[in-house]
């Protein structure tokens, strides 16, 4: 099926705007990776994934982990406008009685494939899936997205070299690339490249793509699933805190929420992105 | 005298056979593995010593090679969990849940996922790899974890009816066991269910808890104090978690004090967990028989249990001091 890019970038920034609402409801949690990742989620959520929002418990569906588990905001808002509970409920975010914990628990929202937060661990959970469906000669396919100052974890790795030694084509991972971590700039911090030379070597296919094109998002999973020899790691270089400019490339977003002045520019900025045909303007087009 | 419904080996007291506790696993787990398609088994390169080899030949497809990496392995069972497999994940309890304990608290326990973990060469009896292979503190670790079960087997049989309960129960377990030969004092008809402590021995004068390999110490110890006129209940308190509250508070009321002995830390462990009901439920004298707040150091097997402590002469002098509170 062609993707309507219009469309999928409609939704990516109405994802953004539920973000930014939910944070600032929330008065705590993380702005640049969840504003970051929205392009790859609505991708995936809204044309990768092989899934039945209505159905989450639906056996054949392809799953989703998502490891980098902070970033749970944009996971949430994703969810929410893919029809897996009402968009209203993102103002419950890391409330008392909430769904929508600070960081995700799997059993207490239907749709969530894992619980996470002490980085590294998803990807070894979605190994473990691949593994199954493998072992069961199932078909669906899983995607963990993981981020770049989470693999400085060594479980990381280890999860990476059973993937690449077990051949496990039907896993992707999707690495957030957007070189900041809560203390500065990954490569300041503790350097990560020559990161696609690493992940080669470790048996994945890489892919690299610009976060912030649909299109190329969209190509690169295909891409994936034509690979039958190994798993594939696409390298997602991203903006952190794309969408709002104030908090673009600034690691001192990491992990903060706006304030209400800053979450009403923030959305201010956002609606005229709207008015300008849906599409997030600037050097990705 | 032994209570004829635990039916426990008649050789108990006299050539006592001779077995691994870490073989009754390797058992029970084809066991399980045959009565479920689902079950499968991940090892961490110790296939051997863990007794997994007997499941590889047995099921080679459903065998999982992780390598030097518990980590990733306790993350892998979860995902696999999740998937509808019923993962037993397999090391020594120093690396598993020694090394991996935070994953197991997120991606096993607080998913509730169904995972097995099992910890082989645990307590002071591995003898001579040292301090470093004597795990002696994973009760405590696992015991602490929300959804976790934690089972302590006392011999061949009961780590093999074990290893097979464990499969049929949803949800996170933990089961240690040692790495010597250990005396079978149970037998196949001897009764096994998760979280119901089993009373060996009958006696009213006080009663010994206890578990793993501290069971047959306890005997013992029961036999030599009959003679000198003190009558020790023994329980084999294989559930660490959830506990028999039910048989905790019958020995405190019937017996009057209390004797915990277990091959692990004083600390968190069985001592710990008898402790919390005692003192709620019906407060009565206690001694602890443990590994008091130390490491271990290389040694034979029995030497070391002798030098930290964990004999059956440290359970006689138990019951002598805690029966001068009584």
């Amino acid at each position: 099926m062609e993707p309507d890019i219009n469309r999928l970038e409609e939704i990516a920034n109405n994802i953004r705007r539920d973000i930014i609402k939910s944070l600032l409801e929330a008065g705590s949690g993380h702005s640049a990776g969840p504003l970051g990742m929205a392009d790859v989620f609505t991708a995936l959520y809204f044309h990768v994934l092989n899934h039945q929002p209505e159905n989450p418990k639906w056996e054949d569906r392809d799953r989703f982990v998502l490891s980098n588990a902070h970033i749970c905001p944009v996971l949430y808002a994703t969810m929410a406008h893919a029809g897996y509970f009402p968009v209203q409920e993102l103002m419950t975010l890391r409330k008392l009685g909430t769904r929508l914990h600070g960081h995700p628990h799997k059993n207490s929202l239907p749709g969530l494939e894992a619980s996470g937060g002490p980085l590294g661990q998803g990807l070894s959970i979605a190994v473990g899936m691949a593994l199954t469906a493998k072992i069961d000669n199932k078909s669906w396919r899983v995607y963990c997205m993981t981020g770049d100052g989470e693999i400085e974890e060594g479980q990381a790795w280890e999860a990476f070299m059973f993937a690449g030694k077990n051949k496990l084509h039907n896993l992707t991972f999707i690495i957030d690339r957007n070189n900041i971590q809560i203390d500065g700039f990954t490569e300041d911090v503790m350097a990560l490249e020559p990161l696609r030379d690493k992940l080669e070597s470790f048996g994945l296919h890489v892919i690299e793509v610009d976060a912030h094109n649909i299109r190329h998002v969209i190509d690169a999973c295909n891409e994936a699933r034509a690979v039958f020899e190994k798993p594939t790691a696409i390298i997602a270089h991203s903006i952190p805190g794309k969408g709002v400019d104030f908090m673009e490339f600034k690691y001192e977003w990491h992990g903060k929420p706006p304030n209400a002045e800053e979450a009403r520019k923030a959305l201010e900025e956002l609606d005229k992105l709207r008015t300008l045909g849906g599409k997030i303007i600037g050097e990705h087009q | 005298m032994l209570n004829p419904h635990a039916k426990l080996s008649d050789r108990l007291y006299g050539e006592v056979e001779q077995i691994p506790t870490r073989t009754g696993f390797g058992d029970g787990v084809v066991e399980a593995g045959s009565q479920n398609k689902d079950v499968v088994l991940l090892c961490c390169d110790l296939t051997d010593s863990t007794k997994s080899a007997k499941f590889r030949k047995e099921f080679p497809e459903r065998f999982v090679e992780v390598g030097v990496a518990e980590q990733n392995m306790a993350g892998i069972g979860a995902g696999m969990a999740y998937t509808g497999k019923i993962p037993f994940i397999v090391s020594y309890a120093a690396f598993n849940p020694g090394r991996n304990w935070d994953q197991i608290r997120v991606s096993i326990c607080y998913s509730d996922a169904n995972v097995k973990i099992i910890g082989a060469h645990a307590g002071i009896s591995v003898g001579p790899d040292g301090a470093t292979h004597q795990a002696m503190e994973d009760v405590a670790i696992t015991r602490v974890l929300p959804n976790m079960t934690v089972i302590v087997p006392c011999d061949y049989h009961d780590a093999k009816k074990a290893a097979l309960a464990m499969s049929k129960v949803k949800g996170p377990c933990y089961m240690r066991f040692g790495r010597e030969n250990v005396p079978v004092v149970t037998t196949p008809e001897t009764p096994f269910q998760i979280g119901r402590a089993e009373t060996f021995r009958q006696g009213k004068d006080v009663t010994v808890i206890a578990c793993g390999t501290l069971v047959y110490e306890a005997l013992i110890a029961a036999r030599e104090l009959e003679g000198q006129g003190i009558d020790v209940r023994v329980i084999n308190c294989h559930t660490i978690k959830p506990i028999d509250r039910e048989a905790i508070i019958n020995a405190a009321k019937e017996t009057g004090a209390i004797v915990t002995a277990e091959e692990h830390q004083i600390h968190g462990g069985l001592a710990s967990a008898v402790a919390e009901v005692v003192v709620k439920s019906h407060p009565v004298p206690m001694e602890f028989v443990a590994v008091n707040d130390r490491f271990g150091e290389s040694g034979q097997p029995d030497e070391l249990m002798r030098k930290f402590l964990v004999k059956a002469p440290n359970i006689v002098w138990s019951v002598k001091e805690v029966l001068k509170r009584k």
